[in-house]
């Protein structure tokens, strides 16, 4: 079975949030990037897969600039078989889905896996659109994914519970915990990583049809009231007549 | 033209987003000159859509199929294509739910629309530009999105907008079909397994929540979140650690990785406030943290705070608003 890993580069989840000086970008400066820890959930279940069925590939997809490649070769050296990146800046969720869905196809996969979400846009959206322009079917978020010949059981979170779901290959889903423990990379997978596959190609379809026009921080708390512990019972007061939350 | 809104109904009733969602959409409507329709998904009744009225609505489609009760993204994304060509809808609003992402996502291909999520306030439509503003790195940041599409799908987030009430006024309900087949029902769910939640209060929609992390010391203590919780009306929650150690279950983990809330109050007891867990609660509206080390750096982004020991705090915090009435 061909398992085709979708996984998108972001900041650090400690990362302190800055702009450019006109707010229309990210500053980059010295942000560590990571790959987005919902897909690595995604990476470690299509391995597991890949092992249960003794065979099969793992291929991990990002788009993005050269930057990415150290994220890129991170994911190799946890187990992935091989790696494309497609050659631009990922302007928006649409623009990323189409150039999953391009290669998806032309590359034949059965099983498409992605992340909840990203960490950066927060866009919960390219799961859909990918399965959508594929025709497919999409489950998302899943919080577990097994396989038995073509057919997968999955369950799928909703607000306040879960559905069980069926699906054929091929399909997408996107992960979230607790699917599976996601892997860390050991010497070993470092060492062979190096040689691995990494194509790049570059992007196809059409125009973006978002885009951002400024950024800004959100507005500051005003900083916190203390209430002293053997006056607990203030605060409920404080929160039904300062507050007006109670 | 018009403006579509999606409302997701359960066990009769129309979800609170979805108040807020029907609000929002009116709103628009009334900016763009023309009225909103709703189209209803889940299981409704038709008094509660007739109120939606009161969010501003005019007309209410809704299928009553009973295969639609439960969520099937091929069905409703069917569904309210269909709905929204009927009413040749420009711009379509829906929660930023699991369902709503899942339904939007697909109708943005399927109706070559710009798609925004996780929208916090109403667009702006000014020199042909339509932007909306929503938030972005786990509420560390807002971005003021731009939508280029001549249709346009936007995904409200939930507790950012209030809802309207116009008492009196009631909505049209008309029965609508997009004519469904067995097809569309090929990813209906086998089984559809719903979570005890304290109080009966569901997470993702509540208005407050007592959340607990590793300082309350074991899954035996819950009972004095439980309790403030009860008595307060709000749901329950906890810190990733939590649910990792299997205190308390995966969906009541919040932050990062876990789920996002909104709520009006959120109480943080024994949370230290990491960044990943703050990124899960920061846009509630006021949070109150209890924790016994004032260094703790959830204090800096908290309303209210009390420096103490849970397991003093707490039961006094419980009694207070039992003797509120
Ligand atoms: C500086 C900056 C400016 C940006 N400007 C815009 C903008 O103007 N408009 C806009 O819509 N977006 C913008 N983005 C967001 C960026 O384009 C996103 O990567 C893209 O929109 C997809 O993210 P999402 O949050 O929508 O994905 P989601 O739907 O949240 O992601 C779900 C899953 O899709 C997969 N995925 C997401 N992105 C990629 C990727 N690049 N490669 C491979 N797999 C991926 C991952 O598995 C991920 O877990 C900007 C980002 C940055 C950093
Ligand atoms: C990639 C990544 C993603 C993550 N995602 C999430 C996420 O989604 N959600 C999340 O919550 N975490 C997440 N984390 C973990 C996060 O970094 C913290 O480790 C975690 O939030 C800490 O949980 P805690 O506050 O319950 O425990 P601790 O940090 O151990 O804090 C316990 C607090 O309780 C206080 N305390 C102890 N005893 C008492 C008492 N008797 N009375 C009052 N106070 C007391 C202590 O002073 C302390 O501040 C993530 C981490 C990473 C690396």
């Amino acid at each position: 079975m061909k398992f085709l890993v979708c996984i998108s580069n972001v900041p650090d989840t400690t990362t302190k949030i800055a702009f450019t000086p006109d707010n229309k970008e990210f500053n980059k400066a010295g942000v560590q990037f990571v790959i987005n820890p919902w897909d690595e959930y995604a990476l470690t279940r299509a391995i597991e897969l890949k092992e249960a069925q003794g065979g099969g590939t793992v291929t991990v997809l990002n788009v993005g600039e050269a930057d990415t490649e150290p994220n890129i070769r991170k994911a190799l050296a946890i187990g992935a078989d091989d790696a494309i990146r497609v050659n631009a800046f990922p302007k928006d969720a649409f623009f990323v889905a189409q150039q999953i869905a391009s290669i998806a196809k032309d590359g034949g996969y059965d099983v498409i896996l992605m992340g909840k979400e990203s960490i950066d846009y927060n866009g919960f959206q390219v799961h859909g659109m990918v399965g959508e322009l594929l025709g497919i079917p999409t489950v998302a978020p899943a919080m577990k994914l097994d396989m038995s010949g073509n057919t997968a059981t999955l369950e799928r979170e909703i607000e306040g519970g879960k559905e069980i779901v069926e699906v054929n290959t091929p399909f997408v889903a996107s992960c979230q915990q607790p699917m599976c423990e996601p892997r860390i990379p050991n010497m070993r997978g470092i060492m062979t990583a190096r040689t691995k596959p990494l194509k790049v190609v570059e992007p196809v379809g059409d125009a973006p049809r978002t885009e951002v026009a400024v950024y800004a921080l959100p507005p500051k708390k005003e900083g916190v009231k203390l209430i002293p512990a053997e006056n607990a019972g203030e605060l409920i007061k404080l929160l039904r007549n300062e507050a007006k939350v109670i | 033209m018009s403006v579509l809104v999606v409302v997701e109904c359960d066990g009769g009733e129309v979800k609170k987003s979805s108040l807020e969602v029907a609000s929002y959409g009116s709103q628009v409507a009334q900016m763009l000159g023309t009225t909103a329709t709703a189209v209803a998904v889940g299981e409704a009744t038709e008094a509660n859509l007739a109120q939606l009225g009161e969010q501003g609505i005019t007309k209410v489609l809704y299928d009553a199929e009973p295969r639609l009760k439960d969520f099937v993204n091929g069905a409703y994304t069917k569904l309210i294509a269909a709905a929204a060509q009927q009413e040749d809808a420009k711009v379509i609003v829906l929660a930023n739910s699991n369902i709503g992402a899942a339904v939007g996502s697909r109708l943005s291909v399927r109706l070559q629309a710009s798609l925004v999520t996780n929208v916090i306030e109403l667009p702006k439509n000014e020199g042909g530009q339509f932007t909306v503003k929503r938030g972005a790195f786990s509420g560390k940041a807002l971005a003021d999105v731009v939508l280029s599409s001549d249709r346009k799908i936007l995904a409200v987030k939930k507790n950012s907008i209030e809802a309207l009430h116009e008492a009196g006024k009631t909505a049209q309900v008309e029965s609508f079909s997009a004519q469904l087949t067995d097809a569309d029902f090929a990813d209906a769910p086998k089984q559809v397994i719903m979570q005890e939640q304290t109080g009966g209060v569901l997470l993702p929609e509540a208005d407050k929540v007592v959340s607990g992390g590793r300082g309350m010391k074991g899954p035996e203590n819950w009972n004095l979140i439980e309790d403030l919780a009860k008595a307060l009306g709000a749901a329950t929650a906890c810190s990733k650690p939590v649910s990792d150690v299997d205190w308390r279950p995966h969906h009541e983990h919040v932050g990062q990785t876990g789920i996002t809330v909104s709520p009006n109050l959120y109480i943080a007891c024994g949370i230290s406030g990491a960044i990943q867990h703050l990124a899960g609660v920061n846009s509630s509206k006021v949070i109150v943290v209890i924790n016994k080390d004032p260094e703790a750096p959830f204090f800096k982004a908290a309303d209210y705070g009390i420096v103490g020991d849970v397991f003093d705090v707490l039961p006094k915090l419980t009694q207070a608003v039992k003797e509120l009435g």
